[in-house]
């Protein structure tokens, strides 16, 4: 007969404490996680079948569209993989221009999963003030390729929009801003008592288990595992860039917290360094439409860590076949170690810990007046009617601002 | 290219008949191809004297007559051997690699939905990725398989 101590409670596919769809089977005894069953599948969208019938340009943007946050990470891995099969020499300033857009996607995405992880711990400050600061990165992003989320930078050969001096001077005017206001975020996850209190010792997964079940990027360095694509199968500029690979041995979600926030100012070094280093020549060289047969197995060191690609091509403009495992799929199986034995409690940071992949939009919007015509409104026109509608309500931050911008200059 | 020129005769000496089913086509980057009946004793090798101690992922190929698999194993040092077995696909049948790579079971639940493979010894779970509701015998990454259209 079942214990009538220990029963079952599904969470999910769609649950508010989850961010995406997927579903966990958690079999309780009392409040602690006695077996965890995992059901993924929910997003499935059939995109490899889709790539199939597409040609490799059109797949380009289709694959750049697996996911909202590290959209680079995935088409810089597949026109990496496409170019090696044609044997394309693509130049080395596209090299670099590819890297700086890797660089700032995984500052916004690192900072989007500060708040994310303030959010799951109720330190909701932390979440207003890193998504302020990941709204810097998400302009500069427009900036150089126009849009928010999925930049639609790269192409087959090279990259599709060349970068000038006032553009450098913009991202690195916004690059000096918030390395100050990392090393303030560092200071405050170091030293920080709630924050230190509430995420050590929780989700633990040891290095063994690390190695074990495939954890991938900073889920598996904040386990001591000494792996990063970047460095170990290095690719677009990273082979002439000084960089650390950040590990930790904590072991637990407060680890994880750590490497994410030193990797940023690693990522702020690497940009520096491309924007000093950007060689002259040309952003691209031409690609064929039909891709000679041949096969290539590509590695890309996402924000989430190792994106893997495969592609097959045939002669023809359409692939073979394409194979795409994002870093979640490899990191999925260490959160059922995480939790055993763990507090029902502990479940939201944990699987967040991991920084599972969700989407987010570009915002321009179509606004209708009952008896005027269509109006858009840009980003800027919106930024500017939020802060303005604040104000006629009582709600003004301009004095704050102005305060943290002194603490910021004073750093 | 002299770390990939070591590995390839170290896999050679050891399994005389991949003499010639072995690629480099660049730097970090092995392609080999094993029968059904050699690859645990390759597979082995690479995992536990190599140093391949990382499964990216398992990649499944319709290829006519013929369902293809590729073991993508990883080195600490860059090197990635892309080892590929080729099965009938009237009898699609592979064995786990769960007992070296538990992260695995993921990869083996999407080929068997898929592509239509039979990973012999993997224990009972959950599918992935495919809803429970699919129809059985339908595996649309066959190349045969197009999506019906309409409600």
């Amino acid at each position: 007969m079942a214990d009538p101590r220990k029963f079952k409670i599904p969470i999910g596919p769609q649950h508010p404490a989850l961010k995406e769809p997927e579903s966990f089977s958690v079999a309780l005894k009392g409040e602690k996680i006695k077996g965890l069953d995992i059901r993924l599948g929910y997003n499935h969208r059939g995109i490899e079948k889709a790539c199939e019938g597409k040609t490799f340009i059109q797949d380009v943007y289709l694959l750049e569209r697996i996911c909202g946050i590290c959209s680079h990470s995935h088409s810089t891995c597949f026109v990496q993989a496409v170019e090696e099969i044609a044997g394309l020499a693509v130049p080395r300033r596209a090299l670099y221009i590819r890297t700086l857009v890797a660089e700032l996607e995984r500052v916004h995405s690192h900072y989007l999963w500060l708040g994310v992880a303030g959010h799951e711990i109720g330190f909701d400050t932390l979440l207003m003030y890193t998504w302020r600061d990941r709204e810097a990165i998400m302009d500069v992003l427009a900036l150089l390729t126009g849009n928010r989320v999925n930049y639609g930078i790269n192409c087959l050969g090279g990259v599709r929009r060349d970068i000038d001096a006032t553009q450098i001077k913009e991202v690195i005017k916004a690059i000096d801003e918030l390395e100050e206001r990392t090393k303030y975020y560092i200071e405050v996850a170091t030293q920080e008592v709630t924050i230190i209190e509430r995420l050590s010792g929780v989700g633990i997964l040891s290095h063994e288990d690390a190695l074990r079940l495939g954890a991938v990027g900073p889920t598996g360095r904040a386990s001591g595992v000494n792996r990063d694509v970047r460095r170990d199968d290095a690719y677009a500029a990273y082979a002439e860039l000084k960089f650390d690979v950040i590990t930790d041995d904590h072991c637990d979600v407060y680890g994880r917290t750590l490497v994410r926030v030193k990797e940023l100012l690693q990522s702020f070094s690497i940009i520096r360094q491309v924007l000093k280093n950007l060689p002259d020549g040309p952003i691209a060289v031409r690609a064929p439409r039909k891709i000679p047969a041949g096969e290539a197995f590509n590695r890309y060191e996402a924000p989430r860590g190792e994106d893997v690609h495969y592609v097959k091509a045939n002669g023809t403009e359409f692939p073979e076949r394409v194979k795409v495992r994002a870093p979640t799929l490899a990191n999925i199986r260490s959160v059922k170690q995480m939790l055993k034995d763990r507090y029902l409690a502990d479940m939201p940071i944990v699987i967040a810990a991991i920084d599972p992949c969700f989407s987010c939009t570009d915002r321009l919007i179509s606004v209708k007046h009952d008896n005027k015509e269509k109006e858009v409104m840009e980003w800027q026109a919106l930024r500017s009617y939020s802060i303005d509608w604040y104000s006629k309500r009582g709600v003004d931050f301009t004095e704050l601002n102005k305060k943290l911008e002194e603490k910021f200059k004073h750093k | 290219m002299d770390t990939e020129n070591i590995l390839q005769q170290k896999l050679i000496s050891k399994f005389n008949d991949l003499d010639d089913k072995i690629r480099i086509p660049r730097a970090r980057r092995i392609f080999a191809e094993v029968t059904q009946e050699k690859f645990f004793e390759v597979f082995d090798f690479l995992v536990k004297e190599l140093g391949f101690s990382h499964l990216c992922t398992i990649t499944g190929l319709d290829e006519g007559e013929f369902l293809s698999f590729i073991y993508h194993l990883s080195a600490e040092n860059g090197v990635v051997v892309n080892l590929k077995i080729s099965v009938p696909k009237r009898k699609p049948i592979i064995k786990t690699v769960t007992p070296y790579f538990p992260g695995a079971e993921s990869y083996e639940r999407e080929v068997m939905d898929l592509l239509g493979a039979v990973v012999d010894s993997l224990p009972p779970g959950p599918r992935y990725p495919l809803p429970d509701s699919w129809p059985r015998g339908e595996f649309p990454l066959r190349k045969d398989w197009k999506p019906k259209t309409g409600a």
